[in-house]
């Protein structure tokens, strides 16, 4: 019993910092409708920051006051951030939003290994908190009391100051109503600066808080937003109590759920979200949103086929490409190889997210599903490459089906939040579960078979279903399927009212990207000879988004030209740079800010502005203003 | 009247919003190739009928029954495919696409074929769309994107989509709002005469009175939620209370004002 009470209350202490980031998270979107996935970043430059102010000062002020000065410093920075960037974007589509807050993200994990370097950091004990109580046999650490206490306090705190200060109820007023306090004649600017230094100051006190317990690492941003997003979309965006129950209950399962799945312990977590996202969509507290804003809506420039020219031209660059074997050495092969795998990939993000509106932060979930697919198929039961090749995604397929049945019932920024907490539940498995995945080390000898041995065959092979893809996924855009999807997106109630079922045409349009980002999966597990869960990570999921952002995400072709621009530039980056995050990251918010429309969008806008010069003038300042 | 069949019946529809009665025992009955208006003053609770009669929110309590059948609580979708087009007070189409595809979407959708994945969507029904734009005098806006249409052009268009399904039923939430005084009575009169040829019910709401007395059949007044009057237009327009009601904003019919209005 005793060894029960204990588990609980380190879920307690754990559910501390849980709640200080996500209570953040939620009171910048309340304000600013802004879901700050750089929040993960601050928590970590929190913890770093505290890590050094608590070794250079002494004493139990010196500690104490290094944590809040810390937290302090962090949320300056924050300032910083939210008037140099933040401002230019509020206006923005969530997805563009999403991805500046991420790129950001990719710069701080950067910035933090040039000055901090690349171990982990252990900080010093707390000050009056080193020790541990005795409880029945088992230990308790007073630290973890400590932090049972606080969040409480805090939680009373953030009340006081919202129903009791003047700028409290400004706070307060601005997320029922942003733009009648703009009328009431506050200054917006700054209200929105102080709000986001306190959600800043929040995630930055919660990771100093943290270096007592574990080790300041470059993991621990990605981790607690992974968590924190969970605990919002159980808590409700934007309500605080919410985000304490839900931080509390999320620790808790996780605390228990070690006892009961101890490899999969996630498991217990997930059940626990779909089913309160079955009953209650918009989280336990929070209150259904409004519509979201709609990610395409910088043109109105309606898609169409290829003409014939057109099409006569695809032929030929495809004609060239097939005859790069003739020219070129198996390097070069091999990424091209890689590039036409990714472009099978982005190309199916693609019609997720730009046909159907659905911008998924996780779907690098069903392109590692398909390579892992292949490699159970192709070591466990030993099928010859042509059976794992067609089996394989529907590995794919599956985790589609189910996680979509799920995601599609949420939109905008709650969809994003959930594609993303399940591919890291699928990643979870993938690095836990080591009996079946081989964990951290993976699947090793996934060779091709010899007809597809060999670079140039590897390669026509990968050229020939990333062609088949891409054609199948186009004659499906501008299919009465593509349609329906596009109306869905468009005007949900426009398309109910004539007979549309958007839920099941966004299912299944679920279901079909995730099958085709399995096929690039399948591909790329034969590519690397194996699989790692690193095929399920993030950073692939957010590679894909970047490529169809850079080619254009309200363009028909644009995920295409994105894969290979920033496929490329990515390997040669590589072995040019180790900041390599940072100049991602950078060019991520350079390309949210300067060229919304990405390469192709630009393109497009250019020629028409040439073809129809006035009314092209027209159409392009309707389209910085629309939403 | 008994001969021509009832389109649609509302009994005892009540509706509300926290505190505030949007919607409180409204009946009504229309009969096919019927016009009938809806009007009130602004928060009457007329687009809350509409969207309890389409489906998109259910009413409190109360029973819709749509060409003989309970449709109280089923979905819009499931509404439509009855038969029943709508058009809404705010207009909602499809930004991304011509004028002609919104019209195609809505016609793929009445046959059935939103599934189909490998033909070309832009040649399918393609005749039937053009006749549809046509009949809304919008032939020569086929091609253009419709995120760029003046609104009166959109709520033209949404007439033409509302008409896709063949309905037997139009539910039209203040059609001609936002638009100029001529092209009001242009597409009223359009609407009028299609439901004549085509024996369509109607059910329209209208804040210019003009356009009401010119065309309803029969008109319900709705006054914070509840109906006050119906009747033919005579009558209507002798009804002391509604006279009150409409006193005050000045909205009062008058024959003259209409013909100067189309003169
Ligand atoms: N979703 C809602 N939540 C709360 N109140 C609502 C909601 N929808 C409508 N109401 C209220 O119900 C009442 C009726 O609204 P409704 O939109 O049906 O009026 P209306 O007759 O269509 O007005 P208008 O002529 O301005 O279009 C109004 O008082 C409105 O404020
Ligand atoms: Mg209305």
């Amino acid at each position: 019993m005793a060894f029960y009470i204990v588990q609980f209350l380190t879920g307690l202490a754990s559910a501390a910092s849980l709640f200080l980031v996500a209570s953040g998270l939620s009171i910048i979107f309340g304000v600013t409708r802004i879901v700050n996935f750089a929040h993960g970043a601050f928590y970590m430059l929190g913890a770093y920051l505290a890590y050094t102010l608590t070794e250079r000062l002494s004493g139990a002020l010196g500690f104490w006051g290094g944590i809040v000065a810390a937290a302090l410093a962090v949320a300056a920075f924050g300032v910083l951030i939210e008037m140099i960037l933040l401002r230019r974007i509020y206006r923005s589509p969530e997805l563009f939003q999403l991805l500046a807050t991420f790129g950001l993200t990719l710069m701080i994990e950067d910035i933090v290994v040039l000055i901090w370097g690349p171990d982990d950091l252990l900080g010093r004990r707390a000050p009056g908190f080193r020790g541990a109580v005795d409880f029945f046999g088992q230990q308790i650490p007073t630290y973890d009391l400590f932090l049972i206490v606080l969040s409480p306090i805090v939680l009373g705190l953030l009340w006081l100051l919202f129903r009791r200060t003047r700028w409290g109820v400004l706070v307060r007023a601005a997320t029922q109503d942003r733009d009648m306090v703009a009328a009431l004649g506050v200054n917006q600017k700054w209200l929105f600066t102080s709000v986001f230094a306190l959600g800043v100051f929040l995630a930055a006190l919660g990771g100093a808080l943290q270096i007592p317990r574990d080790a300041a690492n470059h993991a621990m941003d990605l981790n607690i937003i992974v968590d924190v997003f969970v605990v919002v979309v159980i808590g409700g965006l934007g309500s605080i109590i919410g985000a304490f129950v839900a931080a509390v209950l999320v620790s808790e399962l996780n605390a228990f759920g070690i006892l009961i799945f101890p490899k999969i312990s996630i498991i217990l977590v997930f059940l626990v979200m779909a089913v309160v996202l079955i009953v209650r969509p918009w989280g336990l507290f929070g209150k259904p949103e409004a519509p979201a804003r709609k990610t395409p809506g910088l043109t109105v420039r309606p898609w169409r086929p290829l003409s014939g020219n057109e099409r006569l031209a695809m032929i030929g660059v495809l004609v060239v490409a097939a005859a790069l074997p003739l020219i070129s050495g198996s390097y070069v092969l091999t990424v091209a190889s890689e590039i036409a795998i990714f472009v099978i990939f982005a190309a199916s993000l693609h019609f997720l997210m730009s046909v159907g509106g659905l911008a998924s932060f996780g779907h690098a979930a069903y392109f590692g599903l398909g390579a892992y697919g292949v490699a159970f198929l192709a070591k466990m039961a030993g099928m010859p490459m042509i059976v794992c090749l067609l089996i394989g995604p529907l590995l794919g397929l599956l985790g589609a089906a189910v996680f979509g049945f799920f995601v599609v019932q949420l939109s905008g920024v709650y969809f994003a939040m959930l594609t993303l907490a399940f591919a890291q539940i699928v990643w979870s498995i993938a690095f836990q579960w080591v009996g079946v995945t081989g964990g951290d080390n993976g699947i090793l000898g996934v060779w091709p078979a010899a007809w597809a041995g060999g670079a140039a065959n590897f390669y026509w092979l990968s050229l020939g279903i990333a062609v088949l893809v891409v054609a199948a996924l186009r004659i499906m855009v501008f299919s009465p399927f593509g349609y329906a999807l596009r109306a869905t997106r468009d005007s949900a109630l426009r398309s109910e009212a004539i007979g549309i079922d958007g839920k099941r045409i966004q299912w299944t349009a679920f279901v079909i990207a995730g099958t085709a980002a399995g096929i690039g999966g399948a591909l790329f597990a034969f590519l690397k000879g194996s699989v790692f869960p690193d095929s399920v990570g993030i950073s692939l999921s957010v590679d894909a988004l970047v490529m169809v952002l850079l080619g254009g995400v309200e363009t028909v072709s644009g995920a295409i030209v994105g894969a290979i621009v920033y496929k490329a530039l990515n390997i040669w980056l590589v072995s040019y740079t180790d900041f390599s995050k940072l100049v991602l990251g950078a060019v991520i918010v350079l390309i949210v800010v300067a060229m919304p429309k990405g390469i192709v969008g630009t393109i497009e806008t250019l020629q028409t502005r040439r073809a129809r010069p006035a009314k092209a003038t027209i159409l392009a300042s309707q389209a910085e203003t629309a939403e | 009247m008994s001969a021509v069949p009832i389109l649609l019946s509302v009994e005892g529809l009540t509706k509300s919003y926290g505190g505030v009665h949007a919607v409180r025992d409204v009946s009504f009955s229309l009969h096919a190739g019927e016009i009938l208006a809806l009007i009130g003053p602004n928060g009457a609770g007329k687009s809350t009928c509409f969207n309890i009669l389409n489906g998109q929110i259910a009413p409190g309590s109360g029973r819709v029954r749509l060409l003989g059948r309970d449709t109280t609580g089923e979905k819009p979708r499931a509404i439509w495919r009855l038969g029943v087009g709508r058009t809404f007070q705010i207009t909602a189409t499809f930004a991304t696409m011509t004028v002609r595809e919104n019209v195609q979407v809505a016609l793929v959708s009445h046959h059935s074929r939103l599934f189909n994945m490998w033909a070309s969507a832009p040649k399918l029904a393609r005749d039937e769309a053009e006749r549809l734009l046509g009949l809304v005098g919008m032939n020569g806006f086929a091609d253009r994107p419709c995120g760029e249409l003046a609104y009166g052009d959109l709520k033209r268009l949404e007439l033409a989509i509302a008409l896709a399904n063949q309905p037997k039923l139009l539910l039209m939430d203040e059609p001609t709002a936002g638009m100029a005084p001529r092209e009001r009575i242009e597409l009223m009169r359009l609407t009028a005469r299609i439901a004549r040829e085509q024996s369509i019910g109607v059910l329209f709401t209208e804040h210019d009175m003009d356009v009401v007395f010119e065309h309803a059949d029969r008109i319900l007044v709705l006054n914070r939620g509840a109906l006050i009057a119906e009747g033919v237009p005579e009558e209507v327009r002798r009804n002391p209370q509604v006279r009150a009601i409409y006193l005050g904003e000045g909205l009062v019919y008058d024959a003259r004002h209409r013909e100067g209005a189309s003169a």
